[in-house]
């Protein structure tokens, strides 16, 4: 552990300190720390769905938005048959639960591979400031799924959506004291603009983000 | 003024800073700026080159903008005021949550370690995502001379890349290449048909990436920020690279600065609007990848082991001093992407890993004051980049310092330096001063001629490109007691 001790020692001995930690400055970190204090935000006062609706399409996702989460599975059929794509997908369990069975789509409760072309994921939360999906890993919830299809359909129940992400840490801390391995904010389709500045979606990502607000 | 600078070049340096590469153009900074600026595709290029505009339009949609950028400076010094500090508390949660934490005094010990890490997990292939830090200390050389087979994934690296050539933006590596130089590239590596827009290459890209990320053994990232609270790293991409390297190799590495580490996830939220709107005028980044420890009981997908490299390669020695508020630094772009300079000459001509007004400063601080003798000159200190920095660092100021420690180590090249000399002589002296003016002012006025233009001033650039004004042929003093004689 030399270089360890011999970073450590160097960053104290350029700030001009002891070279141990003092018990006071360990103290204000993890005081800051139990504070999480917000700092200066914009204005975040517009109506939650309006501003999440507003924020989707400026990043080229699709929305859509039906009363209950048993009209789900029509909605996808409907999106998937209007866009020309497939009607068989894989879903997070909660998802492929549903009643698909009049829907016409074939969907799987597995995680989705690199051949599968529609991924079916809800969210943890949703943040109306920029539109985006916040979704976290874990045995029934593939990281995978919104990540490897060309088509991410995300349902989004509106009890899930906060205003910025501030709120959605307020909240994560409550459910998950030990953060999931991965946190993944998604904020519509992938997308590069690395040859002469030309914008493209789909770069690595999925092509199409559709969200569907159930409520 | 004649400056003579060597290329950034290992000097024994306690960084350890490999050679810098000759692919990018030889010679001296005025050299390669000179190169550029009679390059035709880097001239068209840097001419559609534009994100300046995106960004202000971003900005103003935030009435308090400047309010939140007071916030992120506070943030980035908080952090870098007890570092170490918070550098333990990261180290203490991350390892906690199963990330192995390693340190790097220098660029050689993240080759090392990297290379330590891919052997013990018996890797062959290795996907990158985007990490700057890797750049400085020529991993992919690194590695790919140990034999293992190394991929970028971010399609400009990739282009770059492809091209045996390094990024020349931080964010758009290759925006120095034309739509045809990447279809040549593709044709000749991928063993394809051309393909002539933008979008086929794309998704040509997409296609070969994607089969280099579902059979990667290892996958090495950089790391925008630490989060000392969780332990996690935070990766913001657009493509989806991000995402794809921290999902699906069996092995993580992210490698970073000491100088990344962020207190709270309150924090980094704060960063996150400054960050994506001083970048590329988006509100948010398409994709943030926080990673905390490796794949959990029950889980399908994520790397079996989690590594994070913290390192310092001439960090720590920015603490404390006149330069500290360099390491605010979050790595937008918008200074180079604001600089006039950047914008005619491109990345390339600054000769080492980050151009622009941050380069100017972070190059000599990190390789060395005698080896970048040009770049805290390469600016006009117009403070366009002070003005955009969203974590408000003192660019032109931070130049200016730079400047000073030249001329206090007797760096600046000896015509300049006895020139100098000369010139406060002089100046201390008023009678000799004003008869020195009196006299320049007459020749001047005799080499203008009849339409009072000089073409060309002795060993001195700046007539190459236009013409001085000639003196009117009375000096200032003169003037000024003639017209202090009429006011009586």
């Amino acid at each position: 552990m030399g270089a360890r001790e011999n970073i450590l020692k160097r960053i104290r001995a350029s700030r001009g300190v002891g070279p141990e930690p003092t018990q006071s400055e360990r103290t204000a970190v993890e005081a800051h720390i139990r504070e999480h204090p917000v700092g200066t935000r914009p204005d975040l006062d517009w109506p939650l769905k309006d501003r999440f609706r507003e924020q989707c399409v400026r990043m080229s996702s699709t929305i859509d938005e039906v009363a209950t989460l048993a009209d789900v599975p029509r909605a996808v059929a409907e999106y998937l048959r209007e866009n020309g794509l497939p009607a068989r997908a894989v879903a997070w369990a909660e998802l492929a639960a549903l009643d698909w069975s009049t829907s016409g789509v074939v969907v799987e409760d597995r995680p989705a591979t690199g051949d599968d072309l529609v991924g079916i994921t809800s969210v943890h939360l949703a943040i109306a400031e920029t539109g985006t999906l916040m979704v976290l890993s874990g045995p029934s919830t593939p990281a995978a799924t919104s990540l490897l299809p060309e088509t991410h359909i995300a349902v989004v129940p509106m009890d899930r959506m906060v205003v910025a992400m501030e709120e959605a840490w307020a909240l994560t801390r409550g459910t998950h004291p030990d953060l999931p391995r991965a946190v993944n904010f998604i904020s519509g389709p992938s997308r590069t603009a690395d040859i002469e500045g030309q914008l493209q979606l789909g770069a690595h990502g999925p092509f199409r983000v559709h969200v569907i607000v159930v409520g | 003024m004649t400056t003579t600078t060597q290329p950034p070049r290992s000097t024994g340096h306690s960084t350890g800073v490999p050679a810098a590469p000759a692919r990018n153009g030889t010679g001296t900074f005025k050299q390669r700026a000179h190169d550029k600026l009679h390059d035709a595709k880097v001239q068209r290029a840097m001419r559609n080159f534009n994100l300046a505009g995106a960004r202000a339009r971003a900005v103003d949609e935030v009435p308090n903008f400047e309010d939140i950028r007071v916030t992120g400076a506070a943030i980035r010094d908080r952090a870098l005021a007890n570092l170490d500090v918070w550098l333990e508390r990261f180290e203490r949660e991350a390892t906690r949550r199963g990330t192995r934490v390693h340190w790097a005094e220098s660029h050689a010990d993240i080759n090392r370690i990297v290379v330590e890490i891919a052997r013990a997990a018996n890797v062959r292939k290795i996907i990158k995502s985007k990490s700057m830090v890797s750049e400085e200390s020529h991993l992919n050389d690194a590695l790919e001379a140990e034999g293992f087979q190394v991929v970028e994934t971010d399609l400009g690296e990739y282009i770059v890349q492809l091209a045996r050539e390094t990024p020349s933006h931080i964010i758009a590596p290759a925006i120095h290449k034309s739509r045809d130089d990447v279809a040549d590239l593709f044709q000749e590596h991928h063993r394809t048909p051309r393909k002539d827009s933008a979008a086929d290459l794309t998704m040509e890209a997409r296609k070969f990436l994607r089969e280099h990320f579902l059979s990667a053994d290892m996958g090495i990232s950089g790391s925008n920020f630490l989060i000392a609270e969780t332990g996690s790293t935070f990766i913001v991409t657009n493509e989806g690279n991000g995402r794809m390297t921290t999902t699906l190799p069996r092995v993580h590495v992210a490698i970073t600065g000491i100088e990344k580490v962020v207190p709270t996830l309150e924090d980094v939220s704060c960063l996150m609007r400054l960050l994506a709107r001083s970048a590329t005028g988006q509100t948010i980044s398409n994709y943030i990848s926080m990673n905390t420890g490796p794949k959990q009981a029950g889980d399908s997908d994520g790397p079996e082991e989690a590594h994070v490299i913290i390192v310092d390669a001439g960090r720590s020695r920015l603490l404390g001093s006149d330069m500290q508020e360099a390491l605010r630094c979050i790595r937008c772009g918008a200074c180079m992407n604001h600089c006039p300079v950047y914008q005619n000459i491109g990345g390339h001509a600054y000769g080492w890993v980050y151009p622009g007004p941050i380069g100017s400063v972070l190059t000599p601080n990190y390789i060395g004051l005698e080896n970048a003798l040009d770049l805290p000159n390469a600016a006009t200190l117009c403070n366009q980049c002070g003005v955009v920095c969203p974590v408000k660092i003192p660019l032109p100021e931070l130049m200016r310092r730079l400047r000073e420690k030249q001329v206090e180590r007797g760096l600046r090249p000896w015509q300049e330096r006895v020139g100098l000399k000369a010139w406060a002589w002089a100046a201390e002296r008023p009678a000799i001063y004003g008869w020195l003016t009196w006299v320049a002012a007459r020749i001047g006025r005799l080499a203008g001629g009849q339409r009072r233009l000089i073409h060309r001033l002795p060993g001195n650039g700046w007539t190459q490109e236009r013409d001085m004004p000639a003196p009117e042929g009375a000096t200032f003093r003169e003037l000024y007691a003639k017209r202090q004689a009429g006011r009586r």
